[in-house]
Order: structure tokens, then sequence, then C-alpha cells
């Protein structure tokens, strides 16, 4: 049954506090919830979960940035950097301690992610725009090198640690056991119930006080601090919120490729979380999905269907296709990113709401 | 709005439905095997990966014209990754959905990602020159093959190849040898292998370590050049860095005869970029054979002329072009073993047995003596020196393996990766 939303007429004070004001919402992601966690694993085959995976990792990693870009206005390009430190944490954790419960580890990458976080966030008090991109590149780097030059660390010259692979109960021959994730659908259930619980905990932020510093910092930070607000503590909080997102991020992968290893979080890496919070729409939490799926999924599309086209009208061989593809996807790519951008500066958010607005009163918007 | 977006589906749709169908069409009785493989044509190294994908697309279409395989046929399915690693586990995962049995990586950290996936799975990956070089130890990574001289092997060459060249010119002592490396995990691989060199020969050794992206390395060269002042110079840089090295040490008229690079220093790309003079007497350490005067280089080529076209441009840089040329022989060898074997039926386990049994495998003389065994999966981890000479790069020294015996020491104490 559709409503529409005519005014909220409330009855009393509790009725008011509702998170959902009209049923429409909620049945939504009712239907969201059942299709994320039974239909698509029962009836996607194990590619299309694959590209999954890491279109939820990267998302969740988008909604940390977005906290910190969208939602409290400071820049860091050192997320890779962040999530290399969370995956280090995590792996670093399970290799002294094999027993240590692994979503404690998890938790524990997004913890020392904070920390790290919290430190190279410091500079934010004193500089701003420009000045704190380049402060938080040096973090990309200094983690960067920092990782890479302590052995205890980074297990040795390789720079890399491998980590085992996540357990979970189930029924094995009949009995009741732990059993390694390795395939991809179990990663799956892993990487969208962290995902559900980051966007449950980013939405609820934005409820409380330190949220709605957050935006006041972003909007003005001089007004913020004259109501009352500590600028300093409510961005290093957004440092060490946001960071923490990217540790548990940077932990994901880790367990995604059973190794946390440097050179899989370099610079390029922050740049494209950047990316996926801009062209998804600074300051919600759908644009970071959006974007996260935008930027995970074009490469992956443009090649499938540009090959495909190809193949089919050009009759293009393997070598061919190899050869012209990386190129059309690199124009596509560029073009594709300017194209929503001009079409919708405030990226693919408002781009949705735009559609959901029209399509709210459609057919008789006039009525 | 809504209805451009609706257009510019359609033609999407229609697209992978197209995909879907051509991926279907195999004919019965012979059956096209996958080699699945990934590449960087549009990332940092795309300079160097066109090149080596296109030599084992063309390798493996020559294979396939010589009835290499009998009655079946092997398709090179590639995908690009632009040097990303979800990008890449991704490309793995498409070519596992249309049923690999060898995999040819591209990229250290895509090495190791996938690492334990392919164990899993049981599919063979190659990862010449890159990687890691633990790896070389088949015990412990059953299905990663190195296949070229890893880092370690490489390491070890150089300084037999330093010594000899001191011995040779009638010096006595030993000389004082300057690493100049990319200060990243493949850049400190060799390291160990060195310093255990070190001890045990007692040259004069020192470290220089150039931070990425290595196109500001002048204050190094200088402390090599002047203050150290080396004998000889081993380097082991990527990208960009090795043209920049060769300009900043031969600025301070350091001879360039007694540079030598490693691996990935020695495609003509970087000597373009230096210039031929200025780098003449350079020499670099090569895992396949260089130029086009080979046999089997000569058959693509003939190959190319049976089609009405001409040689692939990209022989032009034919370091970087048969090193794909290699790669490509291995997968098809390995692919042809376990075809004589299993036929039609081969896995991608009968495949890591096709490579494991590979023995004197040297398409005459483009490949060293190849000898893969389960204990070394490296296949002896021979390289050749070449030098510029005359605008040209020439052969130095035939097919050498340096103190075999240090490097297998650490391929043996290798650990396999810790899963569960």
């Amino acid at each position: 049954m559709l409503y529409r939303a005519t005014g909220s007429f409330n009855r009393s004070y509790a009725d008011e506090l509702k998170v959902y004001q009209v049923p429409l919402p909620k049945n939504t992601i009712i239907v969201i919830t059942f299709l994320v966690f039974v239909v698509v694993p029962l009836t996607f085959n194990e590619y299309y979960i694959s590209i999954l995976n890491f279109i939820g990792v990267a998302a969740l990693g988008a909604i940390g940035l977005n906290i910190l870009l969208g939602y409290t206005g400071q820049i860091s390009v050192g997320h890779g950097a962040f999530m290399a430190v969370g995956a280090y944490t995590t792996a670093v954790i399970l290799r002294e301690f094999p027993d240590f419960p692994w979503f404690l580890a998890l938790l524990g990458g997004g913890v020392g992610a904070a920390v790290i976080g919290m430190f190279f966030g410091i500079p934010s008090l004193r500089i701003k725009g420009l000045y704190l991109a380049v402060s938080t590149l040096a973090a990309q780097l200094i983690i960067e090198w920092g990782i890479n030059h302590w052995p205890w660390l980074s297990g040795g010259a390789q720079g890399s640690v491998y980590v085992a692979h996540p357990t979970f109960p189930w029924m094995v021959d009949g009995e009741l056991a732990m059993k390694p994730m390795k395939q991809n659908v179990e990663y799956y259930f892993l990487i969208y119930i962290t995902l559900a619980l980051g966007i449950i905990l980013a939405l609820n932020i934005f409820r409380t006080h330190l949220g709605r510093a957050f935006i006041a910092v972003r909007d003005r930070d001089i007004a913020a601090e004259i109501i009352g607000i500590d600028v300093f503590k409510t961005k290093l909080a957004a440092f060490g919120i946001s960071s923490f997102y990217a540790g548990v991020t940077g932990g994901l992968y880790a367990f995604l490729y059973t190794i946390a290893n440097v050179e899989a979080f370099t610079l390029l890496v922050s740049i494209q979380f950047l990316a996926m919070c801009v062209i998804g729409g600074l300051g919600s939490i759908l644009g970071s999905i959006l974007g996260a799926t935008f930027v995970v999924l074009l490469p992956i599309v443009n090649d499938l269907v540009v090959r495909g086209l190809g193949g089919a009208l050009l009759g293009w061989d393997d070598a061919t296709a190899s050869t012209i593809l990386p190129k059309v996807n690199l124009i596509l790519f560029g073009g594709l990113i300017m194209f929503f951008l001009i079409v919708e500066p405030d990226g693919l958010a408002k781009l949705w709401r735009t559609i959901t607005d029209y399509f709210r009163v459609w057919p008789f918007p006039y009525i | 709005m809504r209805k451009l977006s609706l257009k510019a589906l359609k033609p999407a749709l229609l697209g992978t439905t197209f995909v879907v169908s051509a991926s279907m069409a195999i004919p019965a009785h012979a059956k096209e095997f996958i080699l699945g493989m990934q590449c960087d044509r549009s990332g940092p190294t795309q300079n160097v990966g066109a090149y080596i994908c296109d030599g084992l697309h063309d390798m493996v279409k020559l294979a396939n014209k010589r009835k290499m395989f009998g009655e079946h046929t092997v398709r090179v399915f590639e995908i690009d990754h632009g040097y990303d690693v979800p990008r890449g586990v991704e490309a793995y995962e498409r070519t596992k959905q249309a049923g690999h049995i060898s995999y040819a990586l591209y990229g250290t950290p895509h090495t190791y990602a996938l690492t334990p996936k392919l164990t899993d799975s049981k599919v063979p990956g190659t990862s010449p020159g890159f990687g890691s070089a633990a790896a070389a130890n088949g015990k412990a990574y059953p299905y990663i093959f190195p296949i070229a001289a890893t880092y370690w092997s490489q390491g070890a060459a150089a300084v037999q190849h330093v010594m000899d060249s001191w011995k040779a010119e009638g010096k006595s002592g030993t000389p004082k040898i300057a690493y100049l490396f990319y200060d990243n995990p493949a850049g400190r691989e060799p390291l160990e292998v060195l310093h255990a060199l070190q001890k045990k020969l007692g040259f004069e050794f020192r470290e220089f370590a150039v931070p990425p992206p290595g196109v500001e390395m002048r204050p190094q060269v200088l402390d090599i050049v002047r203050r150290y002042k080396a004998d000889w110079v081993v380097s082991h840089l990527f990208g960009r860095a090795p043209a920049i090295h060769i300009k900043e040490l031969s600025r301070l008229r350091f001879p360039m005869n007694r540079v030598l690079s490693f691996v990935w220093g020695g495609g003509e790309s970087d000597i373009n970029v230096a210039g031929w003079d200025i780098a003449e007497g350079y020499q670099a350490l090569q895992f396949a054979g260089v130029g086009k005067d080979h046999k089997v280089v000569q058959d693509i080529i003939a190959m190319y002329k049976e089609d009405g076209k001409p040689e692939p441009e990209e022989l032009k840089q034919s370091v970087y072009y048969n090193r794909g040329v290699f790669t490509g022989a291995l997968h098809a060898k390995a692919i042809a073993n376990a075809i004589a074997a299993k036929g039609a039926n081969a896995t991608g386990d009968d495949v890591r047995k096709g490579f494991e049994s590979i023995r004197d495998f040297s398409l005459d003389g483009f490949l060293p003596p190849m000898n893969i065994t389960q204990e070394d999966h490296e296949g002896g981890g021979w390289v050749q020196v070449w030098q510029v000479k005359g605008g040209k790069y020439v052969k130095a020294t035939d097919w050498i393996q340096g103190y075999r015996d240090v490097v297998l020491d650490f391929v043996s104490k290798a650990k396999p990766p810790k899963t569960n």
C-alpha cells in the first residue's frame, strides 16, 4: 500500500520521536534487507557476489570518509593509510594471538586506525582546506613509510602479514564446528552485516549532539564555537570516527585478501575514496553507498559492455579487445564522472532525491 | 534525462547478452581451455604491461596455430586491472567463473592477494619478475610459479657478474658495491641475500634507498659517486626511475659499464628516455632473450605475415614483449603437458603438474634451460646480462646462476603462508 506524506500530524511526543513517520521507508528497508540478505545470496553466482563484496567494503570506507568530509567539512587524503593501519592492526593481533576472536581483532583494527587518525587530525584545529589536505597527505606517506620500515609489524622485507580466514559456527559433517570463511558468499555476509551496522551507526550519529556539532562545525566553525561547541574535540571526534570506519574497512580488506599488504593501500586508494564521496554526494550516507557502487562498478561494467559490443559488432578477438578496452575504459570513466558532476554537482544522492521526489507526486504533480 | 539514460542502457543490455551468448559457443569435441590473465594497461605500469601482455597473446596464438594442444585450443582471457587490487581480484573471479585452468598474474600486491585463492581453487599462477621470492619454494607455495629469476636470484646473479667482471679486469681484492634501490617491499626483498653474500665474500657494500616514485635521486647518486666512491652500482628501480639513475650517474661521470640493473630497469624504453649514447655500456639482467633474432620471435613475425599484417609494433620494446612471449611459452608448455596427460579433462591441478614436469625447455636459447620441479618453482633462477652497445642491447654473458647454494638456502627456509 502506498502512502503519501501530506504533513506530520502527531498526537503524542512518542509519535514525534519515531524514526519512520510513514510506513513506506520502513517497508522499503525491510524489502532491501530481505533482498540483500536472502534473495541476493541465494540467486547470484560467485562472480557477482565477489563484485558485491568489493562494493560493500568500499561503501563502508566511503561512509567513514563522508562523515569527515561531507558532515564535518574536514578533508583527508590519508584514508588509504588509515585503512592500512586497520588492516595491519587486525592482522598483527591475529598473528600474535591466533586464538583471539577475529571480530574483536577487526574492531581492534578500527580502534588502532582511530587513534592514528586522531593523531593526524590534530593539525585540523589550526589549518583548513588545502593545507589540511597536504598535512593528511603527509600522514599517508608517513604511515606507508612507517609500515614498510618496521620489520616486526610488517613481517620483514615483503611488508605483508598473512591473515587466517575468519571462522564462523556452521554444521560440518553433522556437527557444529568453526568453519573458515572461504567462499565469497560467506564473506558477503560478513561484509554486509558490518556495512549494515556501519550504516545504522552513521545514521544515528547525526541524531545526537555530537553529530549536530559536526554539521555546525562544517557550516561555520566560528559560529559553532560561539554557541558552545568545542571545535577541537569535535574535529578530533570526526577524525576518530571516520578513521575507525577506515580501519574496519582495512580489516575487511585484509580478511578478503587474507593478507595485509601496504601496496594495496596507496595514495591512489585514498583519492579513489575521495572520488566516491564527491561523486556520491557530500554529506549523505546514501550518497556514499551510491558513490562506492559507481566507482567500483564502472570499470567492470565498462569492460563487460564494451567487450561484448566490440566482439559482437566489430569482431574483436581477445588480443584486440585487451588492447583497446583499457583505453576505452579510461575515456568512459573520466567522461562519465564529468557527465555526472555536470548534470548533478551535488552527487548521485541528489540525483536520486530528484528522481524520487518526482515520483512521489507522480502522476498528478499539480494536485 | 530519463530518456537519455534509457537510451544509454539499451546497448549495454545488448552487449551483455552478446557476452553471454559468445561464451556459450564452445564446440563439442575440441575443448577450449581458458588461460586467465590480468594486466595493467591503464595504470602506473602500463608502459611495461601493454608490451608484456601482447607478447603473451601472440605466443599463445602461435601455439594454437602450431597445434601444440592437439585438437584443443587455448583462449587467453585478459582483463585489465589498472594496478588496482580490488579490480585485480575481480578480474581473477571473472576468469574463474569462465573456468580458467591456468593464471597469469600481474603485480606484486595482486600476487599476494590471489595466492590463497589460487591455492584453494588449485589453479597455478605465474608471477615472473614480481610477487614473492619465497614462492620459488613449491612445497610452501604449491600453486605459485615465479618461473623467472626472483629478486633473490637476481641479487645473487648481480653479485656474481660484478665479481666475475672484477676478476676479468685483473683487479685484486673485492669491489665496493653500492645497491641503489626503490624503497618498497620489492626493492628491499634482495637485501637479505645481498647481506648473506657480503658476509660470505667480504666485499664492501652499502644500501642507498630511493623513495617512490623515484624521480629524484640526486643526493643518493652524489653520495654513491663522491662520498662512498663505489666501484660498482647495482640498481633495482622501477617505472621512470631507471632512466633517471642512468642520467644522474652519467652526469657525475660514473662509468656506465659499472652499472648493473635488475630486470625492471633494462627495457628499451628506459634507454630511450635516458639516451642511447649516454647509456653506452649500461648493463641489465634479463630473464628472457632480447631482440628479434630468436627463432620463436621470428615465428611470431612469420605468423603475422601469413595474416597479411606487418610485424607487431610492440617488438620495438622487445625486452618486455619477449618477457610476455616467455610467460606465454611456459603456460602453453604446461597446458600442453596437462592435455597430454589428461586430454580434455585436464584441470588446474594437472596444469600445475604440467609446470612441474617442464624439463630442459629453452626454445633454442630464448629461455634459459628451464627445469621446474616441485622444490624449485623458479626454474633455476637463470639470468643473462645484456649491455647497451652502439644503440642496441648486446648479450654480455650467457645464462648465469649466481651463488645458487645461498639462494636455495633462503628458498628452503620459506614458510607457507599461514591459512586455515
